[in-house]
């Protein structure tokens, strides 16, 4: 029975073809907004996500001067404030609970040569330690001896993007043990890290690593420390880590009770919090946006249903006439209304797929399919199907097959 | 006499009420046995589809009894007058009501979907609904692509495929012309003659209702008179039907 009505709507939908699409038009532009918004959405969060955990997780950098914004802080510190030095690192690590690593880390921009190339690149001077507080891993090679960072050798370890820009298409293709030389010397490549990709902080892959001390002397000429990266022990506090960072510091820069603070703690955890939830509630908006028109192309399905009953009037008196019972025009015109809508979410499934996976590489985030925002979709259509389907079809059902088989 | 097939007592039909009251039907009794080819005749106005439609079981009347094979139809709810129609009755209609943009069998094999027949049987029986009103061949043209009297002849088709006892057709050749129209009467006088349908017709027209073996005459809501047509016609314009067919 189900099968002969389901076959009857069927052959309805096929038998009016370009009035079926016109009809699903509105759901199939619904369901392909709210997948696209929400796929895009779940993307970007994700790859905000990847960008900051890429920093480090429970990173927490610590920089001389006011508050200033993610990556703002440079290192320059505004006029006259005290910068940090190694001994700071070191009293951190020595005096706080609750940290795992703690780097000091300099920096200076230079362009390196070897291998009959050159490529501008960021020079990052700081402790063994930076390779942890950062989550790099070595693609090959090793990372400073105590006696190599003691004595500010003339070693480096270099990022994927400065291999690739250097050495790639040399024999080895690594680089290992050439001699890359940065402004003035040139130090030996004795690692390699492993790339982390483009982030939204630059790309971190674009580095040289040299030991602090020979940062210091060889390339900046001082003994500053522009960042201090403070990695905290799992499940350690965060707020208690930062209350006591903030009070030592305070100590060491010696600053009295009513001065304000002339450095900042900037959390990465945090930030990636605040920026994953933003990201989320932009995604709810659209997603909401988006739901808004499913519904205007439900109420599209019911009037052009409506349409179609009164268009079809005398067919429904015929099916009347011909001993068709009442609730089987009932399911008909209902399992039409569904097949249809139906039928309009799996088009706007797919028109969403094509689109977001095409979008998402044009913004470059990562395509993110979502199984269940897809299944609610079609779930969702599939039910207004049945919500706006249902009174044109009650109002089929009813008919009087005399009056109907008159209608003109 | 055998109990008749189809019997109508005292039965009234009225539309409206108060001032705009009609009595469509002023109190019909009418016997008719299984196998009869009865025309209805009459002027406009004068109850004929009123009275066609309480025997095509699509209304009920305001008084009296319908007896369809001793069964009350006027007792019957909705639902179940709609089980009785798709079981016992064909209809044919005078515009042909044919689904648009839908090929010929599937028209006929749709009073088969209601009864939930599989697609094989449904085409076996519109196949050959559709050869015995001389059609075959002409299975997947749309009504568009088809002359007036082929799309009644697929009505009549729709009509027989559920192999039903009583064929119910009002002004079945009103909209066609002279040729076609007896075209169509010798289709309808061959099915009763060589199946053993009963035929109920409504028609205008004299020459039409000569086929049929009786004649009912309505005036005013009433039957004015009653009587075999002594001579029918049965010489029909050359119509193909399938020995065998239906
Ligand atoms: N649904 C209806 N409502 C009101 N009056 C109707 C309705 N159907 C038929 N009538 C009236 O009943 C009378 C008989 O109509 P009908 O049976 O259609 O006549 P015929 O078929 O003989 O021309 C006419 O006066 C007609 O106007
Ligand atoms: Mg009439």
């Amino acid at each position: 029975m189900l099968y002969s009505v389901f076959m009857l709507a069927l052959r309805s939908i096929r038998r009016n073809l370009l009035r079926s699409f016109l009809t699903i038009l509105g759901i199939v532009i619904g369901v392909s907004a709210v997948i696209t918004m929400v796929t895009l959405g779940n993307g970007a969060t994700a790859s905000i996500k990847a960008q900051i955990s890429g920093l480090g997780t429970n990173l927490l950098m610590v920089r001389p001067g006011q508050r200033s914004g993610p990556g703002g802080g440079g290192g320059g510190g505004g006029g006259g404030v005290p910068q940090f030095n190694e001994a700071d690192a070191e009293a951190i690590a020595a005096q706080i609970g609750g940290v795992a690593a703690v780097a000091p880390e300099g920096r200076a921009s230079a362009t390196v040569v070897a291998n009959g190339r050159n490529w501008a690149t960021s020079i990052i001077g700081s402790s063994n330690a930076w390779f942890d507080t950062g989550n790099w891993k070595l693609a090959s090679g090793r990372i400073f001896s105590d006696e190599e960072q003691q004595a500010g050798s003339a070693v480096c370890l270099i990022g994927e993007t400065v291999r690739r820009e250097i050495f790639d298409g040399t024999v080895g293709q690594t680089g290992l043990g050439a001699q890359l030389r940065v402004r003035k010397f040139s130090c030996i490549v004795i690692g390699i890290l492993a790339g982390k990709g483009q982030s939204g902080m630059g790309d971190q892959d674009d580095t040289v690593v040299v030991p602090l001390r020979t940062l210091q002397r060889r390339v900046t000429g001082n003994l500053k420390v522009a960042t201090l990266l403070v990695s905290m022990r799992d499940g350690s506090d965060a707020t208690r880590l930062k209350a006591s960072l903030t009070q030592l510091l305070r100590e060491r820069r010696k600053l009295a009770t009513g001065d304000d603070d002339n450095f900042n703690i900037f959390d990465t955890q945090q930030l990636a919090e605040t920026l994953s939830s933003t990201t989320q509630v932009l995604t709810t908006l659209l997603g909401a946006v988006a739901a808004v028109s499913l519904l205007v192309g439900g109420i599209g399905i019911m009037n052009i249903m409506l349409v179609s009953v009164t268009e079809r009037t005398r067919e429904i008196g015929l099916r009347l006439a011909i001993g068709a019972l009442e609730h089987e025009v009932l399911l008909q015109f209902l399992i039409e209304a569904v097949v249809l809508s139906a039928l309009g979410g799996v088009i706007g499934i797919l028109i969403a797929t094509a689109a977001s996976w095409g979008l998402s590489s044009l913004m470059g985030v990562p395509y993110a399919f979502d199984p269940f925002i897809n299944l609610l979709s079609l779930a969702f259509s599939a039910g207004i199907g049945v919500l706006f389907g249902y009174f044109p079809a009650k109002r089929a059902a009813r008919m009087d097959p005399i009056e109907a088989l008159r209608h003109e | 006499m055998t109990e008749p097939l189809i019997r109508l007592q005292g039965v009234t039909k009225r539309y409206g009420s108060g001032q705009a009251e009609l009595l469509a039907l002023k109190g019909i009794d009418l016997d008719i046995q299984a196998g009869e080819f009865v025309a209805i005749m009459g002027p406009s106005g004068s109850g004929k589809s009123t009275a066609m439609n309480i025997l095509g079981c699509l209304d009920t009347p305001s008084q009296g009894q319908y007896l369809f094979e001793g069964a009350h139809v006027e007792s019957l709810s909705r639902d179940q007058r709609a089980r009785l129609r798709r079981r016992y009755l064909g209809f044919v209609f005078q515009g042909f009501n044919l689904l648009a943009r839908t090929s010929a069998q599937e028209n006929v094999e749709l009073p088969l979907l209601y009864r939930g027949d599989t697609a094989n049987v449904r085409r076996t029986a519109a196949a050959k609904a559709l050869q015995a009103v001389g059609l075959a061949g002409w299975e997947h043209h749309t009504p568009a692509e088809l002359s007036g009297g082929q799309q009644q002849r697929v009505a009549i088709a729709r009509a027989i495929v559920t192999e039903p006892a009583v064929v119910l057709a009002d002004e079945p050749t009103g909209n066609l012309d002279t040729q076609r129209s007896h075209e169509i009467m010798g289709l309808l006088m061959a099915l009763n003659r060589d199946h053993g349908i009963t035929v109920l017709m409504v028609t205008h027209e004299p020459d039409m209702a000569a086929y049929a073996r009786r004649m009912v005459h309505f005036i005013d809501g009433r039957i004015a008179k009653d009587a075999a047509n002594p001579n029918p016609t049965t010489t029909a314009p050359d119509v193909p039907i399938a020995e065998g067919a239906v």
